[in-house]
C-alpha cells in the first residue's frame, strides 16, 4: 500500500513538471504549428538559471523558505528569451515542417553550448533548500512537502492558463487566431503580436517547469534533450495541440516511469515508448486530437 | 532529357543548370576521393570515411525525405541497427566477414524497417516525423538499458572485419585508410548508382508523384502505402550500411548512434546539401563531417557554431548548398 502511494505520488510529481513543459509545446504548436524541440532547452534554462537565482538569493540573506516564489519568478523572467527567438522563428512559419524542426534543433544545439559555457559540464545540484519546508507524513509513507507544493502550482498553472484560453478576450483571440490565422488576421488581429506572445507564454512554460524541479534533482546537460522525447511522448500520447491531452498524456508519461522505476528499472523509457506506440496504432490522433493528416 | 512528367514543368534553365541533380557530381567526387590517399594525410583519409558511412546512409535518407517527401526523425535508429550488427557479428559471433555483415545488415535494418513501416507510412508531415522519432528512441533506450545484450551505455567493440575472406595485417590506421578505404569508396560507388537507377525509374517517379500530390498520384493508380513503406526500407538498408562503416571505423558501437540528436543530425546533412537534388545530401554529408571537424579543432563549443550554422542555414538557404549553386549558376547563365 505505501509502496503504491510511494510510485503514485512520485508519478504526479514526474507529470507536474513534465505537463509545463509539454503543455507549452502544445501552445506554441496549436497557435504556430511549429513542433518546438528547444521546449527541452527552456526546461534546462529554468533549472539552471533557478540554481543561480537561489544561490544568489541565499547570499543576500533571504530565508530558504522563500526559494519556491523565487523560482517560480526567475522561470518567468527567464522565459523572456522567446521573446527574440520568436523574432527568428517568425522567419519560417510558412515554410515546410522540417525547416521549421531544423531551426529549433539548431536552437537546442546552440543552448547546449550556451549551458556548458555558463555552467560547466558537470551537472549542477541545489542542496540544503529541498526539505526547508520538511516533510509531509500521511497513510504511512514520508513526501518532501516540497513536492506536494510543486503539484499544486502546477495545478494553478494550468487553471490559469485555462482560464486565460477560455475567458479572456486574448486568450479568445488567441485560439481564433490558432483556428485560422488568415481569417483572424482579416477581422483585425495582430498575428505576429499574438505569435510573440504564444511562444514567450511557451517558453515560460518550460522555464518555471525546469526551476521548479531543480531542487529535487539536478540541472544538467542530458536533462534538455532527454526532456524533449518525453514531451513528445506526452504530446503523441495526449494528442497534439490539445491542452486536455497533455495533461492526460504527463499523468500517463509520469505513472509510468514510477512504476517502472520500482517494477523493472530497466523498462524505465521503453515502456513509456511502448504506450506511444500502442497509442499511435490504436488511435493515431492521440487520446484527444484532432484526426491525424 | 527529363524523365518524368513533373521535371518537365521545371523552367529550362534550371533543367540545365541542375548539377547536383546528376550522378556525375557524386561519382567525380568518388574519383577524386580515390586519388586522396597519394596527397593527402592519414589524418584526412580517416576523416573521409565517417563521409562515406554518412554519404550512404544520406543517399537512402534522401530516397525517403527529398524524393518521397517523408522527414523521418528517427533514422539514426538504422546507423544503430548497422553498427550493433557490425559488433555482435564481429565480437560475439566472431564471424569477421565484412560480406556477410553487410549483407546482415542490410537484411536486418529492411526487416526491421518493414516492420516500423507498416505502421509508420500512414502518417506523413510531423505525425511520420514523431513516430519515427518514438521508433527510434525505443531502439535506443533498449540498447541504453539492457547491459547484457547490448554493453549499455558502454557500446560493443566492432572488432576488425575480413575484406574480401582475407585478413589485412598492419596498424589500425593503415588497415582503414588503405584497403578497407577503398573497399568502402567501390560500396559507395555502387550504391550511389543502384540509388541513381532508383530515383530513375518508374518506381522513382512514382515516389516523385506521391510527394508533389499524394491524391493526384492515387488516384491515377499509384498504391502509395506500398510506394512509401518500398522507399522506407530502402532507405533503411542504406543507413544499416552507412552505420555498420561508420562502427568499424571507429571500431565501437554505442547507443548514441541511435539517439534523436543524430537523427536530427542526418537531416542537418541533408538541408544542408539540398534536398532537392540527387547528390546534395550526401556532399552535405561531407560539407558537414569536414565543418564539424574543424570547428572543433577551434572551439570546444562547437555545437554553438554548429547550431548556428544551421539556423543561419535555414533562414538564409533554405534550398542548401546545391540551390545556393544553382542559383548562382542560373544567373550567370541569365547575364551571359
Amino acid at each position: 500500500m505505501a509502496e503504491l502511494l510511494d510510485v503514485i505520488l512520485g508519478g504526479t510529481f514526474h507529470a507536474a513538471v513534465l505537463f509545463l513543459v509539454a503543455a507549452g509545446l502544445q501552445l506554441v504548436f496549436g497557435v504556430q504549428k511549429i513542433v518546438n524541440l528547444a521546449c527541452g532547452s527552456f526546461y534546462a534554462l529554468g533549472a539552471y538559471f533557478g540554481i543561480t537565482a537561489v544561490g544568489a538569493a541565499i547570499k543576500l540573506g533571504m530565508p530558504p523558505a522563500l526559494f519556491l516564489p523565487i523560482l517560480v519568478v526567475a522561470g518567468l523572467l527567464v522565459g523572456l528569451v522567446g521573446l527574440p527567438i520568436e523574432r527568428v522563428l517568425r522567419t519560417v512559419y510558412r515554410r515546410d515542417e522540417s525547416y521549421q524542426l531544423l531551426i529549433t534543433f539548431g536552437f537546442l544545439l546552440m543552448f547546449q553550448d550556451t549551458f556548458r559555457y555558463f555552467w560547466g559540464a558537470t551537472p549542477r545540484t541545489m542542496d540544503n533548500v529541498y526539505l526547508a519546508y520538511g516533510t509531509a507524513h500521511f497513510l504511512g509513507i514520508r513526501v518532501p512537502t516540497y513536492n506536494l507544493l510543486v503539484i499544486a502550482a502546477s495545478l494553478a498553472i494550468a487553471a490559469i492558463l485555462g482560464l486565460f484560453l477560455e475567458r479572456t478576450r486574448t486568450g479568445r483571440i488567441v485560439r481564433a487566431t490558432a483556428e485560422n490565422r488568415d481569417m483572424a488576421e482579416g477581422l483585425g488581429v495582430n498575428a505576429s503580436r499574438v505569435f510573440a506572445l504564444v511562444f514567450t507564454v511557451g517558453c515560460m512554460l518550460g522555464t518555471v517547469g525546469g526551476a521548479l524541479v531543480v531542487p529535487s534533482s539536478a540541472a544538467s546537460l542530458d536533462m534538455a534533450v532527454d526532456l524533449v522525447v518525453e514531451s513528445f511522448a506526452v504530446v503523441v500520447i495526449g494528442g497534439l495541440g490539445s491542452m486536455r491531452g497533455a495533461l492526460v498524456g504527463a499523468l500517463i508519461v509520469g505513472m509510468m516511469r514510477a512504476s517502472a522505476i520500482s517494477l523493472m528499472p530497466e523498462m524505465e523509457m521503453l515502456s513509456v515508448y511502448l504506450v506511444v506506440v500502442a497509442v499511435l496504432i490504436l488511435r493515431p490522433a492521440g487520446l484527444f486530437g484532432k484526426a491525424a493528416v | 532529357m527529363s524523365h518524368s512528367s513533373i521535371e518537365i514543368a521545371r523552367p529550362a534553365l534550371l533543367r540545365r543548370t541542375m548539377t547536383l541533380n546528376g550522378i556525375g557530381v557524386l561519382l567525380a567526387l568518388i574519383v577524386v576521393m580515390a586519388l586522396l590517399p597519394f596527397v593527402a594525410s592519414p589524418y584526412v583519409l580517416l576523416l573521409m570515411l565517417p563521409f562515406v558511412g554518412y554519404g550512404i546512409a544520406l543517399l537512402g535518407f534522401n530516397l525517403l525525405f527529398g524524393t518521397t517527401g517523408l522527414l523521418s526523425f528517427g533514422h539514426a535508429l538504422f546507423l544503430g541497427v548497422g553498427a550493433y550488427t557490425a559488433a555482435v557479428f564481429t565480437s560475439k559471433l566472431s564471424i569477421l566477414s565484412f560480406e556477410v555483415i553487410l549483407v546482415a545488415s542490410a537484411l536486418l535494418s529492411g526487416l526491421i524497417a518493414l516492420l516500423i513501416g507498416t505502421l509508420c507510412v500512414r502518417y506523413t508531415k510531423i505525425f511520420f516525423g514523431m513516430l519515427t522519432l518514438a521508433f527510434g528512441m525505443l531502439f535506443h533506450s533498449f540498447l541504453y538499458k539492457f547491459y547484457a545484450v547490448t554493453g549499455g551505455d558502454q557500446g560493443m567493440r566492432v572488432l576488425r572485419p575480413l575484406l574480401l575472406g582475407m585478413e589485412w595485417r598492419g596498424g589500425k590506421t593503415a588497415f582503414l585508410t588503405g584497403p578497407f578505404y577503398y573497399y568502402t569508396l567501390v560500396l559507395f560507388a555502387g550504391l550511389g548508382l543502384a540509388m541513381w537507377r532508383i530515383t530513375q525509374s518508374p518506381f522513382g517517379l512514382h515516389l516523385r508523384a506521391i510527394r508533389e500530390n499524394a491524391g493526384k498520384a492515387a488516384y491515377v493508380g499509384v498504391e502509395i502505402f506500398r510506394m512509401r513503406l518500398s522507399a522506407f526500407v530502402i532507405s533503411a538498408i542504406y543507413g544499416g550500411i552507412g552505420g555498420v562503416i561508420l562502427a568499424v571505423t571507429t571500431g565501437l558501437a554505442d547507443p548514441e548512434l541511435a539517439y534523436w540528436t543524430h537523427s536530427g543530425n542526418l537531416v542537418f546533412m541533408a538541408v544542408l546539401g539540398g534536398t532537392g537534388t540527387f547528390a546534395g545530401p550526401a556532399i552535405g554529408a561531407l560539407v558537414f563531417v569536414v565543418l564539424q571537424d574543424f570547428v572543433m579543432a577551434i572551439t570546444q563549443y562547437w555545437r554553438f557554431v554548429m547550431g548556428g550554422i544551421l539556423v543561419l542555414l535555414v533562414v538564409f538557404m533554405p534550398r542548401g548548398l546545391a540551390g545556393t549553386v544553382e542559383m548562382l549558376l542560373s544567373r550567370r547563365g541569365r547575364e551571359a
